[in-house]
């Protein structure tokens, strides 16, 4: 999977919880989920919910904290594909 | 963990408690009980000259049965006696089909759907005391120790 193939299907995954449209239009590697998304906390368990659905992996508490924006997403989705 | 120990540990009081007891709980789900005291504040105005419980009444009894009270029986094991567990509603959807009127004993079943990262969701039902269904819901929350 490409970098842009893993970031597009990362925003379809945050897009039902998201709070600020600008900033999610504006999506890339650096976008915070909390600070720029405004996705709250429970939403936040939903999208690492859905991420382990959508990739088939599963992702524990260590990762689920250190799993804040796109670009610590993206970092957790491959090593835990890689490791598959 | 003990039923008095999971009230003890509720962070709510007079006049906005919502729990008498518990007849049943597991990791897997919950029951409760409350009975709506008759000279409760909200039936002054909800409605004028018409006590019925409001329905966000409802809700937070379902809440505080079926998910607070389960998520600090999840939490057992790093919960003391003397420490409230920190807890947020993040959402409620519930479907309301009877009225409840003052004095009205009702029962909280909450089913665990989901316990993960410190957010815990269920499926929770409410009856009266004839065992008729007054309503229904999913209803997720945060809480942690």
């Amino acid at each position: 999977m490409t970098k842009d193939e893993l970031i597009a299907k990362l925003k379809t995954i945050v897009q039902p919880y998201i709070q600020d449209e600008a900033a999610f239009d504006n999506l890339s590697e650096d976008t915070d989920f909390i600070n720029d998304l405004k996705i709250n906390s429970a939403n936040l368990v939903d999208v690492i919910l859905d991420v382990e659905d959508e990739f088939d992996i599963r992702i524990e508490n260590d990762d689920m904290e250190k799993m804040i924006s796109v670009k610590a997403a993206m970092g957790i989705v491959n090593e835990k594909l890689a490791e598959k | 963990m003990t039923e008095q120990q999971i009230i003890a540990l509720l962070p709510y009081q007079e006049p906005f408690l919502f729990v008498d007891g518990l007849s049943a709980f597991s990791a897997e789900g919950i029951t409760g009980h409350y009975t709506f005291q008759k000279n409760a504040y909200f039936y002054k105005g909800h409605f004028k000259n018409n006590p019925i419980t409001p329905g966000v009444i409802l809700t937070e009894c379902m809440a505080q049965i079926g998910l607070v009270c389960l998520g600090i029986y999840m939490l057992k094991d790093e919960l003391s006696d003397h420490t409230n567990p920190q807890i947020a509603l993040t959402s409620s959807q519930v479907d309301f089909f009877l009225p409840v009127y003052p004095g009205e004993k009702v029962t909280v079943v909450s089913e665990k759907e989901l316990f993960r990262f410190n957010k815990l969701k269920c499926k929770v039902k409410l009856f009266n005391e004839n065992g008729d269904l007054v309503c229904r819901g999913r209803i997720s929350g945060m809480i942690k120790a």
